[in-house]
């Protein structure tokens, strides 16, 4: 549901980022978004359809680098990817992790015109 | 040509909520955001939470809601100031959305901020209002698998208070489970079962509330 307020954000960064660089059209824009947020690529390209009419991004591609939910035991020190419904660490079993990676929600790069 | 961005999407938010919280900081205030899905509690918990402060802090209440303005009367007639942001539809607070609120508050006479945040487990999870603590009601008729359902939600929380705990002799809620996949992801979070109906474990709550006010102020 949030993916709106997202795109919009994401949209006002492109945009900026654009002219910033004098870019006459923005082809295509690489985000990268963690397991962890919940944000719906689908959702996402759908906002961007309507919130991108008439600006200098309308019609670009979007890309999406999805990146697992991982953690790292805090007793044995190895990784894993978090499983939804189990929070034990694979190899010890383990309850005690910290998260490492999958709260990420930036955009990467864009390719301009 | 392509150009390296590297930059947050919710950068922007980010920078509003920075300056809500010099805005708390530079008037004392310490600001809680509370969070739960609909229903869980939090208009009642403010309700309590205000009638247990009475003659001892100063609390003001910003009021999120989709469209109603319902909480916020029934908070009013505690005889605290109150705002109500409407977000037309949005389904979580933000900071730009708080900032305007806080034009209304009158800070210089708050000691405690509670925000109730729009109830939803996903979104406000992501918007950072410039808050100094993060506030997760999960109440047990909610069932206790909603860490797994809801991790960043319950990774980002402070406080976690499980509510209704009048209501566990009817329901499968094992709170020992629940507690324990929470501390899993989340070792600096603290637990507190309590009941806005019986008032069980508030006291607690509160106490924790007041601790954190002295630890400000000092
Ligand atoms: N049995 C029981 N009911 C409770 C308890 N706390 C709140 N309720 C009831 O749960 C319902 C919802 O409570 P609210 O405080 O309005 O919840 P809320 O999170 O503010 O709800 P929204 O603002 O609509 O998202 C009300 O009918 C309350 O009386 C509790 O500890 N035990
Ligand atoms: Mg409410
Ligand atoms: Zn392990």
């Amino acid at each position: 549901m949030h993916e709106l307020a997202i795109t919009q954000s994401m949209l006002d960064l492109v945009l900026e980022q654009a002219e910033k660089a004098e870019a006459k059209s923005v082809g295509k824009i690489n985000l990268v978004i963690g397991g962890m947020t919940g944000v719906v690529g689908d959702c996402v390209q759908f906002y961007f359809g309507f919130l991108s009419k008439g600006t200098s991004a309308e019609g670009a591609a979007l890309s999406f680098k999805v990146i697992p939910t991982t953690a790292k035991c805090r007793d044995c020190d190895k990784h894993f990817e978090l499983k939804e419904f189990d929070w034990t660490c694979p190899y010890c079993q383990s309850n005690n992790m910290e998260i490492v990676a999958g709260k990420e929600l930036f955009v990467e790069s864009i390719e301009v015109e | 040509m392509e150009i390296k961005v590297v930059k947050d999407i919710l950068g922007a938010n980010e920078q509003i909520a920075q300056k809500n919280r010099q805005l708390f900081d530079s008037n004392h205030v310490l600001a809680v955001n509370l969070m739960s899905s609909p229903g869980a509690g939090k208009t009642s918990l403010i309700l309590e939470t205000i009638k247990r402060l009475k003659g001892k802090t100063r609390v003001g209440v910003v009021e999120g809601d989709i469209s109603s303005s319902l909480d916020a009367e029934a908070i009013g007639k505690e005889g605290v100031p109150v705002v109500q942001i409407n977000t037309g539809g949005e389904c979580h607070l933000d900071a730009n959305m708080t900032s305007t609120a806080l034009g209304s508050v009158p800070l210089k006479d708050v000691d405690l901020l509670l925000i109730e945040n729009v109830g939803n487990l996903v979104c406000p999870a992501e918007f950072a209002l410039g808050e100094h603590k993060k506030i997760l009601i999960s109440s047990t008729p909610e069932g206790d698998d909603k860490p797994f359902k809801y991790p960043l939600m319950f990774h980002e929380a402070d406080v976690v208070l499980i509510n209704k705990i009048d209501l566990l002799p009817y329901l499968k809620f094992n709170t020992d489970a629940f507690s324990r996949a929470i501390k899993g992801i989340n070792q600096k979070v603290e637990i507190f079962p309590i009941s806005c109906t019986t008032g069980e474990g508030i006291e607690k709550w509160v106490s924790w509330l007041l601790t954190q006010m002295s630890r400000r102020q000092s």
